[in-house]
């Protein structure tokens, strides 16, 4: 690790004007991402900036029916918040799948959406890789890439951005608040990340003097036909070969509004409108779920060892969907998946 | 979340190393007064400073769990935890469980169930299982398995670790070997 000065933001205007002045100053609330990245030579601040003293860690119902999550709620209180389990549970679900609960503990919602990718190459420091060196190349593509993207990616990176919280959130539509120098601003969730395209050391569009103070979440929360189902390599504390969220409105016997999100594929949750467009009207058939997946994985592209994860995912989108259409979640004890 | 800029990085490694900074922790009921630098984690503040080598370091990359320690009676990686982040905070380590001569509760049960080999990971596995029963949110075999999962046994003393941690929740007096899925 190099060394750094080592600050603490008295408020948010503070902590602006702190990150303002300095480029090479970075925040730190969880650190569970950042002091590994620093310990790596990854990432090498000048200055860490605490932001854990200030009053970001509240839930709170917005006048719209929602729920504003402040930046510093950590990850298990959140997951465990009463409100979000009866009106989120996909969220919670999601939360639950990802880390331990000593990082669940530790790291921050804000912080969540700030990891970086755990892809081998980034981390480590004496190979080439675009996101940390821009322009230095991608050694994943034609390298050892099993964990890696399959839509979105580019010539220049195949990366995926490792939260399950973040696809839980991408699916609810939610917005992320931000404060900067110039004032405050709302992002959708969907703008938030990035893809590489020809700039992969940028992973999102928060800017340099913008710090996260909240995630609101929209009304509807789809608590009752909803599921997220995470594929990995061991059961627990590993990060996703694919995962999926799915949160369905059911009228009868037909799909009135339906939301699908991928984690594990591509550089930021994924999400295709033309999938969930069909889904809506549909009956919540096999059949209806694999037209579904059919459109999302149209444009998939594998790169050796990920080639599995197409098919992988064809079949985890069909599973997901019908835990969602019977009412029957994915556990996140009991791991067998029905 | 650009990296910094080559010259960026040159400036900052020339900065003066910055003085060390005063950090009070409150450790197993003590009041523990350092002078660290800011990169120093708390498991080096505890092991290297304060000489509790109880709290062992494994991976140092979070992602064995052999470092976990409560703090403010959360479970947390004290490897990923800058020790001047928790000025002014309660840590509890392995070596703040017992009281007086008496083993706490999971320390015995590790022992009557022989849930540990080597036992490089159990002062982790322990204060991990603390956390685990102050938070309440287990209620079964299958959430301790989950819920314990951010701490690694290489021995895969695993059946044995749960049916310890089983003992002290539910008062289940089983034999390791029946300890299974």
């Amino acid at each position: 690790m190099n060394g750094f000065e080592y600050t603490r933001a008295v408020d948010i205007v503070d902590a602006v004007r702190q990150i303002a002045a300095d480029p090479a100053a970075k925040f730190i609330a969880g650190g569970t991402n950042l002091i590994d990245l620093m310990k790596e030579n990854v990432t090498r601040p000048s200055r860490l900036i605490d932001i854990t003293r200030l009053p970001l860690d509240k839930i709170e119902e917005t006048t719209v029916g929602g729920l504003r999550i402040g930046a510093l709620v950590p990850n298990s209180d959140l997951a465990y918040h009463p409100r979000i389990e009866a009106r989120y549970p996909v969220l919670s679900s999601a939360i639950l799948a990802g880390a331990s609960q000593q990082l669940r503990n530790m790291a921050s919602t804000g912080g969540n959406l700030l990891q970086r990718t755990r892809c081998l190459y980034f981390y480590d420091a004496s190979t080439p890789c675009n996101k940390r060196e821009p322009g230095s190349g991608c050694s994943a593509i034609g390298g050892i890439n099993r964990m890696h993207a399959i839509l979105g990616t580019s010539e220049h990176c195949i990366a995926t951005h490792p939260s399950d919280m973040c696809v839980a959130l991408a699916a609810l539509d939610a917005r992320v608040l931000v404060t900067g120098t110039s004032g405050q601003r709302s992002i959708a969730f969907d703008e938030f990340h990035r893809l590489p395209d020809d700039t992969p050391q940028i992973d999102t569009n928060l800017r340099a003097d913008e710090i996260i103070t909240a995630i609101e979440l929209p009304p509807k929360g789809f608590a009752e036909n909803y599921t997220y189902l995470k594929i990995r390599d061991r059961l627990s504390y590993a990060f996703a070969l694919v995962s999926v969220a799915v949160g369905l409105d059911i009228e009868g016997d037909r799909i009135k509004d339906a939301r699908l999100a991928l984690g594990g594929v591509a550089h930021k949750p994924w999400r295709d409108r033309e999938a969930e467009a069909q889904l809506s009207g549909a009956s919540p058939t096999r059949e209806s779920f694999a037209q579904a997946a059919e459109t999302l994985l149209r444009d998939a592209r594998g790169f050796g060892h990920n080639d599995f994860k197409i098919e992988l995912a064809r079949r985890a989108i069909l599973r997901a969907l019908g835990q969602a259409a019977r009412g029957t979640p994915q556990s996140q004890a009991d791991k067998r998946i029905k | 979340m650009a990296q910094p800029s080559s010259a960026a990085r040159k400036s900052s490694e020339k900065r003066l190393t910055p003085a060390k900074m005063a950090v009070t922790l409150h450790v197993n009921g003590i009041e523990r007064k350092l002078a660290i630098s800011p990169w120093t984690t708390l498991v080096d503040a505890l092991r290297l400073h304060l000489d509790l080598t109880g709290t062992k370091k494994g991976c140092d990359h979070g992602q064995c769990g052999a470092c976990t320690v409560l703090v403010d009676g959360r479970r947390i990686y004290s490897c990923l935890t800058l020790a001047v982040m928790k000025d002014g905070a309660q840590v509890t380590t392995i070596e703040g469980l017992a009281q007086g001569n008496t083993l706490h509760p999971l320390q015995q049960a590790f022992i009557e169930h022989d849930a540990l080999q080597c036992g490089y990971c159990t002062p982790g596995q322990i204060c991990s299982a603390a956390g685990l029963i102050a938070e309440g949110k287990a209620g079964s075999a299958d959430d301790i398995r989950e819920l314990m999962s951010g701490n690694i046994c290489r021995c895969g003393a695993y059946p044995n670790i749960v049916a310890a941690i089983e003992q002290v929740m539910f008062g289940k007096k089983e034999t390791p070997g029946e300890a299974k899925r």
